[in-house]
């Protein structure tokens, strides 16, 4: 069983009892407490199953590490599967579910899985789902997804906020053991900006467990005098709670912060992703100790030697009042020592070494210990918790020697160093064959913008696994001056690399050692993996899922590649390490959204107008950042009748439109014209003072870009109006052909489209209207004709006023300032209520194109269309021997005569074509597609000619006039309709002339 | 997520305010080039394993394009300046031939 025990514990007071459930049951632990910690102390052994085969699984790890005890945390809104009970701080009225078991952790049905086990290998899906191919979909997929994944998704909204913030300094420093501390002191006192950070709660790392002495003083001490000298510079930042989860290109750190985890509903924004710009970044991360590869190491109850430790120096927990402690080092002794100093039993340390004779060994033996030299676990035995184990030689093939009965076995294999921050951006890594682990090679780091190394691995990190050299090597990191601090503990002998106990234990056995444990990859899986060919790490990853768990390998990895290495006759490095990729661990989604979610997700843009179009029934489209009004409802009003209302009363009274959104581009200078020639693919030079002409621009292939009418302000301002969605990208596009390529023309230009409100005052009540608001500006025909722009004051408002026309009707388009939009369309609703105005939205606009022929940019083209293809030819000019896309027109495949072309579509019975369709043409290509000969483009009912009228381009279309197609739509009916002319209304332009 | 100074503007401006611009130093063929000259200035671009010349815009700053010589594959900078230019300049120039003594050198 394991309990509290009586007394010790650094981190918890006992004065402060705190109430937690466990699946339901109540539970008490200290404040201090991790959820694991409290657990154990509550005997709660076995805590979750395993992935695959449903294994019964307990707590393994004390800390980040941790592949097995995972947990639903919370209820309602603020529940979250998959939270590591190892770094779950307890606090009052916490609850955790265990999960992946069905229907109760005890007994669960899936546990099935593990019988099948021999038939259930590596690559078990990639096997066995294959045939036959339609029970993928109906059979085998539903079947995975029904026993696939861990915990649930929580179903409600995250009631909680999360922020992000930056972060800029000289030295980040990573990790807040003494190695941590030790170099944040020393460029702390050097005077650089230092940030000091450390994933858990509390500080010091393994120094302050084990018991080492540093410059004299307990490791405790040292570390509560160096946390106050570094909390007193103004020079350094220090935070708890927050991991390093990645590094990236030139020094950019992301930074975790669980600020309110421990305390949900406080108030303060439950977790914060720091974005920091670091000069330097020491990775001070420690060491991870490593499992052993044992048959029954997945047992409930057997632990790494390490978080035994922790446990019960930390916590004064016991995990069991015997302990066996297996081990191929001297580090595990301490555990052992730990474990009898809280009073508790270590019937025996069983070393895999043949012959042990350090100081830690020898003082575990002055205890009265057993140490069994040259020994290995042969099994381990219990099902949901340990009862005991079966001692064999470690040379052997795995023969019982003698039974041990133990409550608990803590193991250590060696330990790696956390070398996550040094790969993520780079940094390559060496084989240490003395302490059997990859460590970062110095001469090969990740490098920064200077070309100059940007991380230090520094202490355990750095492969230098000794308290004494781990503070000489972060004092030197952090570039520290004078003595390192020093600190003394007992010597340790070489470890040997163990990475399967026994050595030759044979296929019973080997399929019973866990290497990654919520995956259940065993040596065996790795070993098939081998036989069948995979002899890349990545390659076998994938197939086995080693190292794919939540916790990305930390305990499985080297252990892992080890087992590929020895199955595929070669050395550790020649096999290497998979690709170590961010986040250290995993991190909220919620905190990469930040305060980017409901309205701030993106900023909206509003016309001057807008509030007006909300207060009066807008139903909104988005249109790039802004939002336009697609149609005014009226009260029960369905959305196409209020469009059929708009586009009727425009085309037979008076209609308004918000165009302030249209792209405003004023472009001056002595070589304005020069500039807009090049850029449009007509002459705009010789446009003259007044008047408007519309242009189309392509890009250098000579595929249409955007559109609009340019108007000539004046002998050296042109003012060139671009699609709605077109203005930022029309005028970078401008300012890349003036700064990179004609730098030496005098042209400035200005993206103005906010600075002005438009509205298009539209229908045959136009000029009435206009003229009945007053001002100095002569809008009759013979003052003011098509394609002409003048200005003044309309209403008392300066206004500058565009004689053009995107529905075929007569129509203004009236540019104010923007400050004074919305009081100039409260004048034009006002003045116009005699003649029936009403505002119209972006449909009715479409519809009214679209009767009219107008080509739409996104509509008619699509990045592959030239203008030729619309029949815009009369648009480019044959004078000018230059223009952006010229060339690009000039090539064969633009100026083959099959092309499809722009025609209008006419269906007899007036239905509506759907949107997108396809023309069919016989036969098929060479995919078994069937071949096509064109596309719908655009179609709608049209309310003014009652019918279906659609755009389309089609193979050599206008050469087809009165063929009929026939266009499947994907409702599974054919459309019949006939290739007509593009122009359904007013084909002479009678009405936009008057 | 680079860090690049904008030559114009002198701000040292990080990814997110950057808009790329693809290679630099491109020579433009309009009409009455060859199909191959058209092609290659149109498609044809370089994708080294190491130093290159690359355009970009200072988007959400003060707007203006600029150029930068970097290691595509260890992103070093080497350098950044003004876009109204046919060539990098030679200090540039003789700064990677410096850290890069392989490398091929630049050529229009």
């Amino acid at each position: 069983m394991s309990t509290r025990l009586a007394q010790g514990g650094r981190l918890i007071d006992r004065q402060k009892p705190l109430r937690f459930t466990f699946n339901g049951l109540p539970m008490e632990g200290y404040e201090g407490d991790t959820m694991a910690a409290a657990l154990l102390a509550n005997d709660r052994m076995l805590v979750g199953r395993s992935f695959k085969y449903h294994r019964p699984r307990g707590i393994v790890a004390s800390g980040a590490e941790e592949p097995n005890a995972l947990v639903g945390l919370g209820e309602g809104a603020r529940f979250e599967p998959n939270q590591r009970v190892t770094t779950t701080e307890l606090f009052d009225g916490a609850s955790a579910i265990s999960q992946n078991h069905w229907p109760s952790l005890d007994f669960d049905i899936g546990a099935i899985n593990a019988r099948l086990a021999r038939f259930l290998p590596a690559g078990f899906y990639y096997k066995m789902f294959i045939h036959p191919r339609p029970f993928w979909k109906h059979v085998y997929e539903p079947f995975i997804r029904q026993s696939a994944g861990l915990g649930r998704a929580p179903k409600d909204r995250d009631p909680d906020r999360y922020e992000q913030a930056y972060g800029f300094c000289d030295v980040a420093v990573v990790g807040g053991g003494v190695a941590g501390l030790a170099a944040a002191l020393a460029a702390g006192r050097a005077g650089k900006r230092v940030w000091l950070m450390e994933q858990a709660a509390h500080w010091g790392g393994r120094a302050v467990v084990d018991g080492v002495t540093v410059d004299g003083a307990a490791a405790e001490d040292w570390v509560a005098a160096a946390l106050a000298e570094l909390g007193g510079m103004a020079n350094v930042r220090v935070k708890a709670r927050t991991m390093a989860a990645g590094l990236y290109d030139h020094g950019y750190l992301l930074a975790y912060e669980r600020i309110a985890d421990h305390t949900p509903g406080d108030g303060r924004p439950r977790h914060r992703l720091w974005r920091i710009r670091a000069g330097q970044v020491i990775a001070a991360t420690g060491a991870i100790e490593r499992p052993l590869a044992f048959a029954g190491n997945d047992v409930p109850g057997v632990m790494l030697a390490s978080a035994v430790r922790d446990y019960a120096v930390n916590w004064a927990v016991s995990p069991g009042d015997r302990t066996v402690i297996v081990t191929n080092n001297d580090d595990a002794y301490r555990t052992a020592l730990a474990l009898a100093d809280a009073g508790l039993v270590v019937p025996a340390v069983v070393d895999a070494r043949a012959c042990v004779t350090g100081a830690l060994p020898q003082a575990v033996r002055d205890r009265g210990i057993r140490v069994l030299e040259g020994r290995g676990i042969a099994k381990v035995k219990g099902g949901k918790r340990v009862t005991g184990v079966a001692i064999c030689a470690q040379a052997g093939e795995g023969s019982v020697l003698e039974e041990i009965g133990c409550d608990a076995v803590a193991m250590s294999g060696g330990w790696s160093p956390v070398v996550h921050l040094w790969s993520h951006c780079g940094g390559k890594l060496a084989w240490d064959e003395a302490g059997a682990m990859f460590r970062p090679d110095p001469a090969r780091p990740p490098t920064g913008a200077d070309g100059a190394a940007m991380v230090v691995a520094a202490g355990a990190a750095n492969g230098h696994l000794q308290a004494a050299d781990c503070l000489a090597d972060a004092h030197a990191a952090g570039g520290g001056t004078g003595a390192a601090p020093t600190a003394v503990t007992e010597a340790e002998a070489p470890l040997e690399p163990v990475w399967i106990m026994p050595q030759g234990a044979g296929p019973a056995l080997r399929a019973k050692m866990w290497l990654d444990y919520q995956n259940d990859v065993k040596v065996s899986d790795v070993q098939l993996a081998a036989r069948e060919g995979y002899e890349s790490v990545e390659h076998t990853k994938r197939y086995t899922t080693l190292g794919m768990a939540t916790d990305q390998g930390k305990l499985s990895n080297i252990n892992g590649l080890a087992v590929l290495s020895e199955a595929l006759h070669q050395p550790i490095p020649a096999t290497g390490t998979t690709t170590f990729r961010p986040p250290y661990t995993p991190i909220s989604l919620a905190a990469i959204a930040g305060e980017a979610k409901g309205e701030l997700f993106q900023p909206l843009r509003r016309t001057p107008m807008h509030d007006w179009h909300e207060a009066h029934g807008a139903y909104w489209e988005p249109v790039g950042h802004w939002r336009r009004p697609y149609c005014y409802q009226r009260s029960g009003e369905g959305i196409e009748d209020a469009v059929r209302r708009e586009v009727r009363n425009t085309r037979n009274g008076l209609g308004l439109l918000d165009a302030s959104t249209l792209g405003k581009i004023v472009v001056k200078g002595p070589d304005a014209g020069r500039f807009l020639d090049m850029l449009y693919t007509n002459m705009m030079s010789t446009l003259p003072v007044g008047k408007c002409r519309y242009g189309l621009m392509c890009n250098e292939q000579g595929f249409l870009s955007d559109d609009g009418v340019v108007a000539r302000l004046s002998d050296d301002t042109w003012l060139c109006h671009t699609t709605s969605g077109g203005a930022d990208r029309i005028h970078g596009w401008m300012e890349d052909w003036l700064q990179c390529e004609w730098w030496d023309w005098k042209v400035y230009t200005a993206n103005l489209t906010e600075q002005f409100a438009q509205v298009a005052v539209v229908g045959p009540k136009a000029r009435a209207v206009l003229e009945k608001l007053g001002g100095d500006i002569d809008l009759s025909a013979a003052a003011l004709p098509f394609m002409h722009w003048a200005e003044g004051t309309l209403g008392g408002i300066s206004a500058r006023v565009f004689r053009i026309s995107f529905s075929g009707e007569l129509s203004y388009e009236i540019a104010v300032p923007a400050g004074q939009g919305r009081a100039f369309w409260e004048q034009l609703i006002a003045a116009g209520e005699d003649f029936g105005v009403m505002p119209y939205g972006t449909e009715a606009l479409h519809i009214m194109r679209a009767e009219k022929g107008f080509i739409m940019i996104g509509d008619e083209t699509d990045g592959t269309v030239i203008p030729q293809d619309l029949g815009l030819d009369w648009a480019i000019s044959k004078k000018k021997a230059d223009f952006l896309g010229k060339r690009g027109m000039e090539r064969t495949h633009m100026t083959d005569p099959n092309r499809w072309k722009l025609v209008g579509l006419e269906t007899p019975d007036g239905s509506v074509i759907p949107d997108g369709a396809y023309v069919p043409a016989t036969g098929v290509n060479a995919n078994g597609q069937k071949n096509t000969q064109g596309r719908v483009t655009s179609t709608y009912h049209s309310p003014t000619l009652d019918r279906g009228i659609a755009m389309a381009l089609v193979l050599n279309g206008p050469d087809r006039m009165g063929e009929v197609l026939d266009i499947p739509g994907i409702d599974g009916k054919v459309y019949r309709a006939k290739i007509v002319s593009p122009v359904f209304y007013d084909p002479e332009g009678e009405k936009q002339n008057v | 997520m680079l860090i690049l100074t904008c030559p114009c503007c002198g701000v040292a401006a990080e990814e997110t305010e950057l808009q790329p611009g693809g290679e630099a130093h491109l020579k433009r063929f309009g009409p009455g080039s060859s199909d191959d000259a058209f092609e290659a200035y149109m498609f044809a671009r370089a994708n080294p394993k190491g130093v290159h010349f690359e355009r970009w815009r200072h988007a959400y700053g003060c707007g203006k394009w600029f150029l930068a010589a970097r290691c595509t594959a260890t992103l070093e900078v080497f350098g950044t300046y003004s876009a109204q230019t046919k060539e990098p300049p030679a200090e540039i120039v003789t700064k990677i031939r410096a850290k890069r003594p392989d490398w091929a050198g630049w050529s229009a």
